[in-house]
């Protein structure tokens, strides 16, 4: 048994608390050990996505105790690529926050950012769904720090908002595990998987009440409409860095719906039947056309980014909701290739900020570092958007190639490409405006005063942007590991055997519990 | 008991989710806190309610409660507290920095309309 499953989470909680204790006056120390713990976090996440590329699963027995009893962490295809992208995108947001002196407008930025690091590999890694709650919970409650960072009036209101709607989320969480452990008396996911379908046709009410509560849960995270209403004023008002740190949260959602309603709650089962196709595909559907139409009529950047990451998901909750193992191929292409254009836009949306007064969509003089900026907002819109050359083309390729053997293929190709343009509308007018339009206006004495973006600022952006193309550029290896991702997925039974058939504390015999 | 249980959790999640649809913070707070402490009742009652049992496995004792739904629950407490504490904080934070709590994003212009609307 390897102990390295265990590093993504103990690492930032230990850099966290010396960061807090030891170094809370200085920054430069603070930033030394935030970076190089993401660094260490990246190789620590590749050896692990190393280890599990060829189809090992490997588990991790909290204290020795075995798996129904115990807490287990399972390291699995799936579980180290999200872990990987992660880390990674983890790096040029912290590299981003240190050239812009984010981190140095409030306090404890680096702790509470390597908090939600944990609490994100945590909920990655976890094979148990009471521990996936505790990682929610402490991913959710370094994100309320995060996300009024820095203070302000209007981001403290939009702090309360987000933290109301979490808790409610919260609650609404402990009563899914609740009925699912009065249903079936285990919170292990393998174990789960096991008993669920030995349930019998007429006692499913409880655990059909549970299937759609966690669904629930899970769709607020993924912000799937009705549920996004939390998303875009938290999004637009916390600190641009934590917004793009935030690109990884919906993600979450996005895992957790995908590992637990094709392991737990399988496509096939009977008791939630209907799930799947009848309500998920359609409140993906509209999702994706909400966020899209919400980019065409945002008056403010930030906003106009909220609702793309909002058209993103509903991107990603479409391929995800066919359920079929290209569908979820597709999507696993897609969430890697979302998460770095949503983080590179959140980024710029922050570039785009220190150059004027507001960010309205109104035109202003060009200030310092213009050019610059409206290049790499080009490129990030063009791969947001899903045109060619840029990954998002080829995910959206991917999810309606996917799409074409389903019954309401008409209608998927329909909105998907129909959101694909209204985004398309959206994001041209707002770059128009914010830097064509610019060049009409006299530059003022006050836009030159404007300091110029720092460098590591822009090296941060540009290196998201790298692995946009380098995600473009090795699309068949991606998409070919996705599939693969996709083809575990759908055959449980190795995974569910390494859990529970792995000797500890307690464990029973095989074949006996 | 079990009906006592059972009405205990409904009553206490239907005035929980009466006080969140309010549109300040203070009964929006109070309303969250009542649904976590439904909700930490129903956990309990999760591994099915048995009075005067202990709740470990030892020899000689015929019946023993579920001991699982107890360790939840007391995680669930825990993590309620300090939620509860934390949006406790922000909220005051928020009111005290705008001199309004209203939950709900109000239009920046008209700041005369928002009186009387909780």
């Amino acid at each position: 048994m390897t102990h390295w499953i265990v590093a993504p989470i103990i690492l930032p909680a230990f850099v966290a608390a010396f960061v807090i204790l030891a170094a809370r006056y200085h920054i430069g120390i603070q930033r030394v050990f935030s970076v190089s713990s993401v660094l260490a976090l990246i190789a620590i996440a590749s050896g692990l996505a190393w280890q599990a590329a060829d189809g090992t699963i490997t588990l991790y027995q909290m204290g020795d105790w075995a798996a129904p009893f115990g807490i287990v962490l399972v390291a699995d295809q799936l579980s180290t690529l999200m872990v990987l992208l992660t880390a990674v995108m983890a790096l040029f947001v912290l590299l981003y926050v240190i050239g812009s002196g984010w981190d140095d407008r409030g306090r404890h930025f680096h702790a509470l950012f390597q908090f939600q690091l944990m609490g994100i590999m945590g909920a990655f890694l976890t094979g148990d769904l009471f521990n996936l709650f505790v990682f929610f919970e402490v991913l959710l409650i370094a994100s309320y720090g995060l996300m009024i960072h820095a203070g302000g009036n209007a981001r403290l209101r939009a702090g309360v908002q987000y933290v109301l709607f979490n808790l409610i989320g919260s609650t609404l969480f402990l009563f899914a595990l609740g009925s699912i452990y009065a249903e079936t008396g285990t919170l292990n996911m393998a174990d789960l998987a096991n008993r669920v379908a030995l349930i019998g046709a007429e006692e499913t009410v409880g655990i059909r009440v549970a299937a759609v509560l966690l669904l629930l849960v899970f769709a607020i995270k993924a912000a799937i409409v009705p549920l996004h209403f939390w998303l875009p004023s938290s999004y637009a008002e916390a600190p641009a860095p934590v917004a793009a740190l935030f690109a990884i949260m919906t993600k979450v959602g996005a895992y957790a719906i995908i590992r637990v309603y094709t392991m737990i709650f399988p496509p096939d089962l009977d008791i939630t039947s209907g799930l799947h196709d009848l309500w998920l595909l359609p409140a993906a559907l509209v999702t994706l056309a909400i966020g899209m139409i919400g980019v065409l009529a945002a008056q403010k950047l930030d906003r106009l980014v909220a609702f793309s990451i909002i058209g993103s998901m509903g991107m990603v909750m479409v391929s995800i909701s066919l359920f079929t193992p290209a569908g979820i191929a597709a999507a696993l292409y897609y969430i890697v290739h979302s998460t770095l254009a949503g983080a590179a836009l959140f980024l710029i949306v922050d570039l785009v900020r220190t150059g004027r007064a507001n960010l309205n969509l109104t035109p202003q003089p060009p200030a310092a570092g213009h050019a610059l900026t409206a290049a790499l907002f080009f490129i990030a819109a063009i791969a947001m958007a899903g045109l060619p050359p840029l990954s998002g083309f080829l995910g959206k390729l991917l999810i309606l190639a996917a799409a074409f053997d389903t019954d309401l293929v008409v209608w998927i190709w329909v909105i998907v490409l129909g959101s694909s343009l209204i985004s398309i509308v959206g994001f041209a007018r707002a770059g128009s405006v914010l830097f064509w339009k610019a060049h009409s206006l006299e530059a003022t004495d006050e836009a030159d005063a404007m300091p110029r973006p720092a460098a590591l600022s822009y090296v941060a952006v540009g290196g998201l942007i790298a692995l946009l193309a380098a995600h473009t550029i090795f699309a068949g290896q991606v998409h070919g590991y996705t599939t693969a991702i996709a083809a575990q997925l759908f055959d449980p039974d190795p995974y569910i055997a390494t859990v529970l058939d792995a000797p500890g504390k307690l464990s029973t015999p095989k074949g006996d519990h | 008991m079990e009906l006592l249980v059972a009405s205990a959790i409904g009553i206490l999640t239907a005035g929980g989710l009466y006080l969140v649809l309010r549109l300040r913070t203070f009964p929006v707070i109070l309303g969250i806190s009542l649904l976590t402490y439904a909700v930490n009742v129903f956990l309990f009652a999760s591994g099915r309610l048995t009075t005067g049992a202990p709740p470990i496995l030892r020899d000689g004792a015929e019946v023993y409660t579920d001991p699982l739904p107890q360790a939840l629950v007391l995680t669930a407490i825990v993590i309620s507290f300090g939620m509860t504490a934390v949006v406790v904080m922000i909220s005051l934070g928020a009111f005290l920095g705008s001199d309004d709590d209203h939950v709900d994003d109000q239009p920046e212009t008209d700041e005369d309309v928002s009186e009387g609307t909780s």
